[in-house]
């Protein structure tokens, strides 16, 4: 019951903070924290307090027929891998409000709205164990997270916002037909139509099917992670969008691609995924060295920032086809630190741009002597992306590389070479911005150093950041429980990788 | 005529009654609120009564009808949705300031009845009067009321091309009762089972058949009149083309085609197949094209009924119930967009609220509207939380499960690129204002309260469709 109250709350208080904005936009920003804190206790109450990896795999259950006659039940369910980014999601999404405080100011009633049902639609994606429930909240998030970067993005956001929806959009619809198929091929072994995850687990098909199936939901999930070739939108998306709307997309929509191939790739094709595993490794490792030399050749800080989230999110793949203890738990470490240390740059960004009118780097330089609060802040999220040891990227980078070691040599070579290129455009986006001489900013600039809430909120995200980065044995322990199912469940009949699987962590 | 089929043919009886009653009235008192009241009344009456023959079912009436589960679901829709566009109408020709409009209200209701009788013919007689009654009264309808520009044009291009559409109708159905020697749908079923299999003059006459229904339904290659009609006509008629006589014509074609066993004859899949794919990819790609969100919506029913080929091709249980969901779901989304249409226009002015310039900034000026014409673009698109939504899954699921390969391909690639320009409109509606639009007309309030109720149909058989399943599964689902 608890899980549908998590998604209940911010649904209603979505239409709620709509309401209220029409008295007054103050209302509607105090109800959206107000309803995030309140889901955010929620969910930490879920936090199982086992302090080793051995309480049982899924937390909480919620079921109720929904559409019978489809065989289309209202299925939630939670592991530790769903409440770690359900944590997430609602901490940056608490974080988007406040630093919205001041740069949203028009329908900010609709705005906080569209904020909160993206939250809903993005913990309804983490929650969903039905096929066809996991599908109706993947295209649910789009819709408001469109209208969050068409209505209040920058320049160009009709052409990012459109270009967003049409990539999602067509990549799911090829995974629903996948879903479909996998179903039919299910009712037709079985005699029994459902959408149910755990039954279609283990669906007997010929080789050839599974192979066209995985890569059905492959593409969906590549697309929203994303991973080369589909990474098109997200340099757009992420620049036009506004900066909530950025540390969303950033921070909690890409995850759901990687959450979406941990969950329903591997386990549900495992001989499919294993096959297809050199090329997914090789997506990710062009994804991880051309993501990082885009992002080096930018002037526009916030696509600087967009173009290092292509390659964070390229070790992600990586990690994922490694698919082994070592990987998993550094896939989702990344997963989380790349959520904070992405989303504190993109606010940066949009702090910057609210204080000097531009994104260009060509404009900026000397910052440090007038902003040395943000330029310090800058500085060390700049040196957390790049994966200073200490810091939550390193260990998340470090333990994929360690996993994918044990599979394939030569990936984790020129994967690790990504570090070194990180280095290379996190300093020169340091030097170029805050560094050197003082910059010829254009007209309207008001430099004023960090207020009170964007205080806060950087030195929450810095905190946990560390946090991660020197301690997060809790984080494993949280999740061991529900890797392990999945591991079980993804592990391929033949293979190398079956072997690696048994190590303990 | 048995006491049963009496009972069960009552709502039909009932809406011819109705028209010679308001025909009656009109002849007595011209008054237009009076005459759509009346309307109004009586057809809310039919829906009701619709109920009372259910128990009755299946039923056949004459050699003519049959009227069972299938026949009164479509006959709920067509009734239905002829009722809220009787009312948008109301909202739309009162703000006209038209001396004479009550004769609108007549043709409408004779429209209606054509288009009722549709889904329960199970003979051509039957099919080829209803359909022509349905025609006729639109013509009438379409350059109704017309300070509007093309009105005329949109009307002698429908009789024409509705002209010539009926003649191959006509043809087919010669050719078949020239080859067979029946007129019965069940009749020709059995003949053409145990005659020849390729029968050339039986597959001609439906290809013929298939050729004048491409014309009502605006299936490619058969969609060039639509466009010009859609916009030419005023919006709450564009609404009734769009909505009701698709339906109707929709269900009596699935019911020809289940009775006389035509889902065999490969040529003739393969054919259909082929205009599936078309209307899907050339009618989302020529809705790109356009400034028009009357145009737009034209070609994009054009593709819609591309979609619902899909499931008339899978041809199973699944295919019939997913047809039936999506026709629903078409006929509320549709009904709602066209009604914002409608109760945004001011028809005195010469032309409708149709470029999508009128809706720059409604998000401003008409926030309820604007997030209404929201709703009902992400229904079209299949997006959640909308009936559209599940009534695409219902499709594509069809599609999957009949193995349709490339039609499903072509709905797939059809709704991204239908995703293109429903959000072109919805781009336009969030752009900001930079003068206030110099049409802002004052919208009545039951025009608001009629889209406000389609709206919560929308989503709420969106998000959970189970009872509308539940009921397409008990009439639908015998068929």
């Amino acid at each position: 019951m608890i899980l549908l109250w998590l998604l209940a709350v911010p649904a209603v208080g979505g239409a709620l903070a709509w309401g209220a904005g029409a008295a007054h936009p103050h209302w509607s920003r105090w109800i959206s924290i107000v309803v995030l804190s309140l889901d955010l206790l929620l969910a930490l109450s879920l936090i199982s307090p086992a302090t080793s990896s051995s309480h049982p795999a899924w937390i909480a259950s919620f079921e109720r027929p929904w559409i019978p006659q489809l065989g289309i039940s209202f299925e939630l369910d939670l592991d530790g891998l769903s409440l770690v980014l359900i944590l997430l999601t609602l901490a940056l999404s608490l974080i988007s409000v406040v630093i919205s405080w001041t740069e949203i100011t028009e329908r900010v009633g609709l705005f906080h709205a569209n904020l909160l049902w993206t939250t809903t639609g993005v913990i309804g994606v983490f929650l969903a164990l039905d096929l066809f429930l996991f599908f109706f909240f993947w295209e649910l998030m789009l819709v408001p997270m469109y209208f969050l970067i068409a209505l209040w993005g920058h320049e160009n956001r009709f052409y990012a916002a459109i270009k967003f929806f049409l990539f999602t959009q067509g990549s799911g619809l090829i995974m629903l037909v996948a879903i479909l198929v996998l179903v039919f091929i299910h009712q037709h072994t079985t005699g029994h139509l459902t959408f149910d995850y755990l039954a279609l687990l283990g669906t007997k098909m010929n080789s050839t099917t599974a192979f066209w199936l995985m890569l059905g939901f492959f593409i969906a999930f590549a697309v929203k992670l994303p991973a080369v070739p589909f990474h098109t939108w997200l340099p757009d998306a992420h620049t036009e969008a506004p900066t909530a709307g950025s540390v969303l997309l950033a921070g909690i929509l890409l995850k759901t691609g990687a959450y979406g191939l941990l969950r329903f790739v591997v386990p549900l094709f495992p001989d499919a995924a294993h096959a297809f595993a050199p090329v997914a490794m090789t997506l990710a490792v062009i994804g991880i060295l051309y993501g990082a030399l885009l992002a080096f050749g930018q002037n526009d800080m916030k696509r600087l920032v967009a173009y290092s989230s292509i390659s964070h999110m390229g070790f992600i793949l990586l990690g994922v086809f490694a698919w082994n203890s070592l990987a998993l738990d550094g896939v989702v470490v990344q997963m989380l630190a790349h959520g904070v240390s992405t989303g504190a740059l993109f606010i940066l960004v949009g702090a910057l741009q609210e204080r000097i009118h531009t994104r260009d780097m060509r404009f900026m330089g000397g910052l440090w002597a007038s902003l040395p609060r943000l330029s310090a802040f800058g500085m060390f999220f700049a040196i957390a992306s790049l994966g200073l040891p200490g810091l939550g990227n390193f260990i998340g980078e470090f333990l994929i590389l360690l996993g994918s070691f044990h599979v394939s040599v030569i990936f984790t070579v020129f994967a690790a070479g990504g570090l070194v290129a990180a280095a290379a455009y996190s300093l020169l986006l340091v030097q170029r911005a805050f560094h050197g001489r003082v910059g010829s900013f254009p007209d309207g600039t008001r430099l004023f150093d960090l207020t009170t809430p964007h205080l806060v909120v950087m030195t929450v995200l810095t905190l946990s950041i560390v946090g991660l980065g020197l301690y997060p044995q809790p984080v494993f322990y949280q999740v061991a429980p529900g890797l392990s199912v999945l591991q079980r469940s993804g592990q391929a009949s033949t293979g190398p990788r079956a072997r690696v699987a048994e190590q303990p962590s | 005529m048995t006491t049963a089929a009496f009972r069960a043919f009552a709502p039909f009886t009932l809406l011819g009654v109705l028209t010679i009653v308001v025909m009656l009235l009109i002849a007595a008192r011209r008054d237009h609120r009076f005459t759509a009241l009346s309307t109004i009344i009586g057809l809310s009456l039919c829906c009701v009564v619709l109920f009372f023959s259910a128990p009755d079912s299946p039923v056949p009436v004459t050699p003519l009808f049959i009227v069972d589960g299938t026949a009164l679901f479509y006959a709920g829709l067509v009734f239905g949705s002829a009722l809220i566009v009787a009312i948008i109408s109301y909202a739309y020709l009162a703000s006209s300031g038209h001396p004479v409009c009550e004769e609108y209200y007549l043709l409408l209701l004779t429209a209606t009845l054509g288009a009722a009788v549709l889904p329960e013919s199970v003979n051509f007689a039957s099919f080829f009067l209803g359909i022509e009654v349905l025609s006729i009264s639109l013509l009438g309808l379409i350059a109704y009321a017309s300070p509007r520009q093309g009105a005329a044009e949109a009307g002698t291009k429908y009789l024409v091309l509705s002209g010539a559409a009926s003649a191959f109708l006509l043809f087919g159905m010669a050719l078949i009762y020239a080859e067979l020697g029946t007129m019965s749908f069940a009749r020709i079923g059995v003949e053409a089972h145990t005659g020849d299999p390729a029968d050339l003059y039986r597959l001609v006459g439906v290809a013929m058949i298939l050729t004048g229904v491409g014309f009502k339904l605006s299936l490619v290659p058969f969609h060039m009149w639509t466009p010009d009609v859609y916009e030419g006509a005023p919006a709450p008629i564009t609404a009734f083309i769009a909505v009701v006589s698709k339906i109707a014509v929709f269900s009596v074609i699935l019911r020809y085609f289940n009775l006389a066993g035509n889902h065999a004859d490969t040529s003739l899949r393969l054919g259909l197949s082929a205009v599936a794919i078309l209307s899907m990819l050339g009618g989302n790609l020529l809705a790109l094209l356009q400034n028009n969100v009357k145009r737009l919506l034209a070609y994009s029913s054009i593709a819609h009924l591309g979609y619902l080929l899909v499931g008339f091709l899978a041809a199973d249980s699944l295919g019939n119930r997913a047809v039936a969901y999506y026709l629903a779901a078409y006929a509320v989304t549709t009904l709602g967009a066209f009604g914002i249409i409608a109760l945004l226009s001011a028809p005195g002015k010469g032309r409708d609220a149709d470029k999508i310039e009128d809706y720059r900034g409604l998000f401003h000026t008409q926030p309820f509207l604007a997030g209404a014409l929201t709703l009902a673009l992400l229904s079209l698109a299949g997006m959640p939380p909308t009936m559209g939504f599940i009534g695409k899954f219902y499709l594509v699921a069809a599609g999957v499960g009949g193995r349709l390969f490339w039609p499903v391909v072509a709905l797939v690639v059809g709704s991204v690129i239908g995703l293109y320009y429903y959000l072109r409109v919805l781009v336009a509606m969030a752009m900001p204002v930079e003068h206030i639009p110099v049409r802002r007309t004052a919208v009545p309030l039951f025009g608001k309260a009629v889209i406000a109720a389609l709206l919560v149909l929308l989503v709420t058989l969106g998000v959970y469709p189970a009872p509308a399943i539940a009921l397409i599964r008990v009439t639908v689902g015998q068929g």
